[in-house]
C-alpha cells in the first residue's frame, strides 16, 4: 500500500495488461471489418466508413473523459442528459437570436457548471456518484425539456452544420473525428504522462491512501466531473450540428453506450485500473453508521485494514 | 420500526438521527403538507378517486422498488428492472392475445419469467462476479433486445386481452384497490422476510460489511443471488400489473422506469451504499413520487417539469441523508476517539 502512488511497477503492469487487451480489441475490430467487407460490397467504401465514423463520434467523445472518471472510481451517468441540455440550450438561444459564436461558449460553460454540481456533491458532499448522477440525469433532461419543450429548432446556418456533417477539405474524414482524435491525444497524454493521470489512478486504487500521500482528492474529483460535463456539452453541440436540429431529447440512451465503450476499452468499473482494483476498490467506498443494529460500529476489518481508508472520503478533502 | 426503538434510548442529541430513521414518517408528513397546498389550487386532488388512481399507478413502481431495495441493501444495484418488466408484460399480453394460456397460467408464466431473468442477473453477479452495475447494464440491453426481437413492431391491443383481465387494476376489496393490497402484502411479506428470518439478517449483514459477513460464515454469494432473484420475481409481478393497468403493450413497455424505481428506493431512505433501509420506505417512496406526478398535472404544470423535479428529489433525498449521517457521526466522534 505504501508508495503505490509513486512506484511505477503497478502502473507498468497495468499498462502492459491494457496493451494486450487493446490488441485483442483491435484484432476483433479488424475481424469485423473483414467480415463486413465479405458480407456487403458497400461496407468498405470511403463514404460508408465516413458516415459510420461520424455517427459514432458523439458517444466516442463522451467516453473519453468518462474513462478518466471511471478510472477515478466514480461514474457519470448524466452525460447523455447534459448533451440533451446543451442541444436544447443551443437551439433555444439560436431561436432567440443569440449568435452561435456566443451561444456555443455559453453552452460549454453550462456543461462545466453541471459537472461542477456533480463533482461538488460527490467530492465535497461525500455522496455516491452513481446516485448523484442518476439524479442529475433526470435533472438535466428535465431542464432541457423545460427550456425547449417538444419543439425542435433546425434553421442553423450551413457553417455550423458543416462542423458535424462536413469533412476535412479534400478527404473523407469527418470533422467530429478530428475533434475526437485531438481530445483523445490530449487526454491520453494527461492520463499516462502527467501527475494528473498518476493521481487519478492513485485515487481510483485507494482514495484513502492517495489522500494521505498528499493527493488533493476532492479537487481532482471535481475537476474530472467538470471535464466530463463540459465535453458532454461539446458532444451535444456536435450532435446538434450533425443532425442540424436541436431537440430536448437529443442524446437519449447514449450513457449506456458510452459506459459500455469505456468498459470494453479495459477500464475497471471499480476504478484504479484493469486488474486487482475490484478487491481494493469496493471496501474503500465510504461506509458509515446508519442503522447501527445492522452493522457493528467500528467493527474490526479482519481481512484488510480498511477502516482508516473510510474516513477521508467523508470529509472529502 | 426497530430503529425507532433503538433511537429512543439516547434521546436528546440524537433527534436528528431519529428523524433520519423515520424516513417513512417524514415522507408521509411532506406529502400531507404538500397535499394541503396542492388541494388549495386543485380541490379534486383530495378526492377518493384521485387518491386511489395515484395509489394504483404507484403500486407498480412500488412492487418493483421493493425488489430493487433488497438488491441495493446487499450493496448491489439492478438497472435491468425496466427491461424485465417490459419483457414480462409483453410475454403475458402476447400469450393472452394468442389464447395460448388462460389468464392464471399467463400470470404464473409472467412471474416465472421474472424469476428466471432475476436468476440470470444473480448468476452473473454472484457466480461470475461481474460488478452489479456492469452486469445489469448488460442485461438491461439483452432483456430489452429479446423483447424487441419477439415483439417486433407488433402491439397487443387492449381488445386482445381476455374480458375482465384489465379490470383487475380498477377492482377493489372493501374500497381498497387490489393493486394497493398486492403492494401491502408484498411489503409485509418482504419486511417479515428481511427482519425476522435468517436470510433477511444475512441480507443486511452482507450489505453493511461483506468482509465481516464472510468471516461470520455467511454465504454472501448465495444471499446476493437470492436478492437478485427476488428482484426479478417482483419485476415479474410489476410486469403483470403493467399489463392489467395499461392493456396496450408493445416492445417498449416500461422504458425508462428504472430511474423512477431507483428514485423511489433512494427517496424511501434505503442507503445506496448498502446495509440499511426498509422495504416500507421504498414503497412509500414510490407513492411519494406518484403524488408529485399527480400534483403536477392537477396544478397545471407541464409534464416536462416532472423529470427535473425527480432529479431534484433524488439529490435532496441523498443530500439530507448525508447531512443527518454527518451530524450523527460528529456527535459520536465528540464522545469518543476515532
Amino acid at each position: 500500500m505504501t508508495g503505490s502512488t509513486r512506484s511505477g511497477t503497478g502502473l507498468g503492469r497495468w499498462t502492459r495488461a491494457l496493451a494486450r487487451w487493446e490488441t485483442v480489441l483491435l484484432l476483433a475490430l479488424l475481424g469485423l471489418i473483414v467480415l463486413g467487407n465479405s458480407l456487403s460490397p458497400f461496407f468498405l467504401t470511403p463514404g460508408n466508413f465516413s458516415n459510420l465514423v461520424a455517427a459514432l463520434m458523439e458517444v466516442a467523445i463522451m467516453a473519453l473523459p468518462l474513462t478518466l472518471v471511471i478510472i477515478l472510481g466514480e461514474i457519470d451517468l448524466s452525460v447523455e442528459s447534459m448533451a440533451g441540455l446543451a442541444s436544447a440550450a443551443l437551439g433555444f438561444m439560436w431561436a432567440a437570436g443569440v449568435p452561435l459564436q456566443v451561444a456555443i461558449p455559453i453552452v460549454l460553460v453550462m456543461g462545466a457548471v453541471g459537472g461542477l454540481l456533480n463533482g461538488t456533491l460527490v467530492a465535497r458532499g461525500g455522496l455516491p456518484s452513481l446516485v448523484v448522477t442518476l439524479g442529475t440525469l433526470a435533472l438535466f433532461r428535465g431542464m432541457a425539456l423545460i427550456i425547449l419543450g417538444p419543439r425542435g429548432v433546425s434553421n442553423f446556418p450551413p457553417a455550423f452544420t458543416e462542423l458535424g456533417f462536413g469533412h476535412v477539405p479534400g478527404t473523407v474524414i469527418p470533422w467530429p473525428f478530428v475533434v475526437f482524435l485531438a481530445l483523445a491525444v490530449v487526454l491520453g497524454i494527461v492520463l499516462h504522462k502527467t501527475w494528473i493521470g498518476r493521481q487519478t489512478y492513485a485515487i481510483g486504487r485507494n482514495a484513502g491512501t492517495a489522500r494521505y500521500s498528499g493527493v488533493r482528492v476532492a479537487r481532482l474529483r471535481i475537476s474530472l466531473f467538470v471535464l466530463s460535463g463540459t465535453i458532454a456539452a461539446l458532444a451535444g453541440v456536435i450532435l446538434t450540428s450533425r443532425l442540424s436540429s436541436a431537440r430536448a431529447d437529443a442524446g437519449q440512451g447514449m450513457t449506456i453506450t458510452a459506459v459500455t465503450v469505456v468498459l470494453l476499452g479495459g477500464a475497471n468499473i471499480f476504478g484504479g485500473s484493469g486488474g486487482g482494483g475490484d478487491a481494493e476498490r469496493a471496501p474503500s467506498r465510504q461506509r458509515d453508521g446508519r442503522g447501527p443494529e445492522h452493522r457493528p460500529r467500528a467493527a474490526p476489518d479482519p481481512v484488510r485494514s480498511h477502516s482508516i481508508h473510510c474516513s477521508p472520503d467523508q470529509d472529502g478533502r | 420500526m426497530a430503529e425507532a426503538a433503538v433511537g429512543a434510548r439516547p434521546a436528546r442529541r440524537n433527534w436528528l438521527m431519529a428523524i433520519g430513521r423515520q424516513r417513512e414518517l417524514t415522507l408521509v408528513a411532506i406529502m400531507f403538507v404538500a397535499g394541503a397546498g396542492v388541494s388549495m389550487i386543485a380541490p379534486q386532488f383530495l378526492s377518493v378517486s384521485n387518491f386511489s388512481q395515484v395509489a394504483v399507478l404507484a403500486s407498480i413502481t412500488a412492487v418493483a422498488a421493493i425488489g430493487e431495495a433488497i438488491v441495493i441493501i446487499t450493496r448491489g444495484i439492478d438497472l435491468s428492472v425496466e427491461a424485465m418488466i417490459g419483457l414480462v408484460a409483453y410475454a403475458v399480453a402476447r400469450s393472452l392475445e394468442l389464447h395460448a394460456l388462460d389468464p392464471v397460467a399467463a400470470v404464473a408464466m409472467g412471474l416465472g419469467i421474472g424469476l428466471v431473468l432475476g436468476m440470470v442477473n444473480g448468476f452473473v453477479v454472484a457466480v461470475l462476479k461481474v460488478p452489479a452495475i456492469v452486469a445489469t447494464l448488460g442485461t438491461l440491453s439483452i432483456f430489452r433486445g429479446i423483447d424487441y426481437v419477439i415483439a417486433g413492431p407488433h402491439q397487443v391491443p387492449l381488445a386482445g386481452l381476455p374480458a375482465g383481465f384489465s379490470d383487475v387494476s380498477i377492482a377493489d376489496v372493501f374500497g381498497i384497490p387490489i393493486f394497493v393490497l398486492v403492494t401491502v402484502v408484498v411489503v409485509v411479506v418482504g419486511m417479515v422476510l428481511l427482519r425476522s428470518t435468517r436470510f433477511g439478517r444475512q441480507v443486511y449483514a452482507v450489505g453493511s460489511n461483506p468482509e465481516a459477513a464472510a468471516i461470520l460464515g455467511i454465504p454472501s454469494r448465495l444471499v446476493v443471488f437470492v436478492a437478485f432473484s427476488l428482484c426479478g420475481l417482483l419485476a415479474g409481478v410489476a410486469g403483470v400489473m403493467w399489463v392489467m393497468e395499461f392493456g396496450t403493450i408493445n416492445g417498449t413497455a416500461a422504458t425508462g422506469m428504472t430511474l423512477a424505481i431507483v428514485a423511489a428506493v433512494v427517496v424511501g431512505g434505503v442507503n445506496t451504499l448498502g446495509g440499511s433501509g426498509t422495504l416500507a420506505g421504498a414503497a412509500i417512496g414510490a407513492l411519494f413520487l406518484g403524488f408529485i406526478a399527480n400534483a403536477l398535472i392537477l396544478v397545471g404544470l407541464s409534464q416536462f417539469w416532472l423529470q427535473a423535479i425527480y432529479g431534484v428529489v433524488i439529490l435532496v433525498a441523498i443530500g439530507s441523508d448525508q447531512i443527518i449521517r454527518r451530524n450523527v457521526q460528529r456527535a459520536n466522534t465528540r464522545s469518543g476517539a476515532r
